[in-house]
Formats: C-alpha cells, structure tokens, sequence
C-alpha cells in the first residue's frame, strides 16, 4: 500500500478552521506583480532558529538563499524529491525564470516558511504569527503569493 | 488556511493543494490541487518544464472573478512506494554490527551530496558522526532497553530523523537511476537497508514496553 493513502484518509477527517468572511483580493495584473512564497515545510536556512515540534512562529527565507533545511517534524511525506531539488517544495528557480521572462513583474525579496504539522495550536497562527507574516510582505510590498502546503 | 490570513492582509493568494478534501473543506481562494505524492507540491523533482507547467495553471486561477477556486492539475503522479535502486557499498569491520557497518559505508556518498548542496537536514539531535553510535543504541532498545536508559542524544524521533535523513541524503548520492516517485526512497531505507530494520525494530519494541505513543509511533511513518 501507498504510504500516502492512509495520510489522506486520515487528513480527510481533520477538522479546518473556518472563516466564515473570507478575503479575495484581485490582485494587479501577473507582469506587474511582485510574487513571494509562503510555505509550510518548516524551511530555514542553516544558520537560522530550528522549528521546533508544534512551532507556531515563522522563518524568513531570503531570495537568494538555497542552503534551507527540511525541519518539518512529521516522518509522513517524501523529503528525497526537496533533497534532490528544492524547487519541488521551494520553487524561488522557477519564479526566478519567470521574471526573466517578464511573466511575473519581480520576486521578492524575502519568503515566508511555517511548521505544517500543527497539532494543537491554529489560534496562535490565525491570531498572532500569520498576519505578523502577512504583514512583514505586504511592507515588501509583495502582491500574490505562492502557497506550498506540506 | 494560511491563504485566507494573506488575502485579509490584502494580498492574492494562490494556493498548491496535495489533499482534494483538504482543499475543498479549507476553501481557499484560489486553489491548484495536484495528486502528486505528499512532500512534493511542485509534482516533480528536477523537472522544471513540469513545475512551471503547474506555477502557469495556478497563476492562470489568478484571472478568476471571484472565489473561491478550485480546479486539479491533468496529471496524477501515483506513489508507487517501490524501492529505489540504491546499491549498497560493502563494508569490512566485523566487529561491528550490519547496521553500525552499512552506515559508516554509505558516509562517502553523505559527504559528496552535502558537499554539492551546501546543507544537510541532518541535525535535529546530533550529526553525521554521530549516526553509528546512535544506531547501536537503537539497537539495545531493540534487544530489550527501556529507551529512557539508553543514552540516546535526544528524542527518539529526532534521533530516527537524523538518521533516516543521514540515509536519504546519501541514497539520492547513490541512487542508480531516477530517485523515483514519493516514498521511492523511504520505502529502501525501511524495507532494503540494515539500519531501516533496526529503527522498527526499536519501535516494536518501546511500543511493545508501553512507552508512550508519539514517543514510538513517529519513529517512523505511520503506515510502517
């Protein structure tokens, strides 16, 4: 059997928060916009602070940084695929192309990492920590972002 | 969920979705569901033409009046699970255990990949050098040690990361052909490789002394 199979039965049981108002923001038109990633992968770079188990708070992962660490806690998801290329996670090369190609108006300067196995505290990321991160991009700047789940 | 926190800061969100019932239930602004294995939200590694083929489809939600939106990549990328072909170098110190030797043979290959890449994930509780001293104390827990007396340089799942990702690091050095699909690899350290052996066996065995759950139980996948 898959080992991804029981994952998805079992994730499909999970409750998610609801936001019973939700945003949608139209955002300026993909040449002109300013794109950065947010992932839950719990990347850092080597040199920076470890995600710790249930960490609630985020890392900054600059554009020009390669040397990222997998710290996601959970043993239940493929790392060789980020070990061979980050970009399967991570794809800062790929929008890099794009705004060479002027698809995309720039990348950003600084991405956005969180811990995606959250256990028990959401309230801290809903509350504190996500918009704290939401903000720290919007002051880049940044228009769209990217979001990598894992 | 991060997606809504961004949209309310006044930024567009597009979203790679990996669980169908996930992204519905979430219901995100924008999202791109792709059934490509868990780990890998770009699909394929080493594969630029098909990564930006799923950045074009999920900035192309972008144009959408209103939300939210949710549509699947064309293509499903099966987790086959099947081992990756990764030979093993041969190892000659027989005082050691298959396991402690198979480590120490593989730490040429952990070094060259590091060495290209410029970082290791390998770290959470000790390093490279202390992975064979690590696997002889799994190995007593194996035999019969309860876990808190084995001298472990951390918690048993930080402890089985470094190693496991000691393994993969190495194994995609190693590997003969393509690394494979999702778990391709996880499915050679825990079904072809000594130490893969070892670590369920440690696990077996604290789950079969009454050691608490996530102590034992994340050890290793939860499939395994």
């Amino acid at each position: 059997m898959s080992g991804d199979t029981p994952m998805r039965s079992h994730a499909a049981t999970l409750p998610a928060p609801e936001f019973p108002h939700p945003a949608f923001v139209t955002p300026v038109p993909l040449a002109q916009a300013k794109v950065a990633i947010v992932t839950s992968a719990a990347l850092h770079r080597a040199n920076d602070e470890a995600f710790t188990e249930g960490d609630t708070g985020y890392r900054l992962v600059p554009r020009e940084a390669r040397d990222l660490v997998l710290g996601h806690w959970s043993p239940n998801f493929d790392r060789a695929g980020f070990t061979a290329d980050l970009n399967v996670v991570f794809p800062i090369d790929r929008l890099e192309e794009l705004a060479e190609q002027g698809v995309i108006g720039s990348v950003a300067e600084r991405h956005i990492s969180f811990a995606g196995n959250q256990p028990d505290d959401l309230a801290t990321i809903i509350h504190d920590s996500g918009p704290a991160a939401a903000a720290e991009l919007k002051a880049d700047g940044v228009d769209i972002v990217l979001l990598t789940p894992v | 969920m991060l997606a809504h926190l961004f949209e309310a800061a006044g930024i567009a969100t597009v979203a790679l979705a990996s669980m169908l019932p996930v992204a519905a239930l979430v219901a995100a602004p924008r999202t791109l569901h792709g059934e490509f294995p868990l780990g890998r939200p770009l699909g394929k590694p080493n594969d630029p033409e098909f990564q930006h083929d799923v950045i074009a489809r999920a900035f192309a939600l972008l144009d959408a009046p209103s939300g939210p939106v949710l549509e699947s990549h064309p293509v499903v990328l099966e987790d086959t699970s099947e081992a990756v072909s990764c030979q093993l170098p041969p190892a000659f110190d027989g005082d050691a255990s298959p396991a402690v030797l198979e480590a120490k043979g593989i730490r040429n290959a952990y070094d060259r990949i590091n060495e290209r890449r410029g970082v290791t994930s390998v770290g959470r509780c000790m390093d490279a050098d202390g992975v064979p001293e690590a696997i002889e104390k799994l190995e007593t827990i194996a035999a019969g040690m309860p876990f808190k007396e084995a001298g472990l340089p951390g918690r048993t799942t930080a402890v089985c990361h470094d190693i496991r990702t000691y393994y993969e690091e190495a194994a995609v050095e190693l590997s003969t052909g393509p690394i494979g699909t999702g778990r391709a690899i996880e499915s050679w350290f825990f079904d072809e490789t000594e130490t893969g052996k070892v670590v369920l066996a440690a696990r077996k065995a604290m789950a079969d002394a009454g050691a608490p759950f996530p102590f034992w139980f994340y050890m290793a996948p939860g499939h395994r």
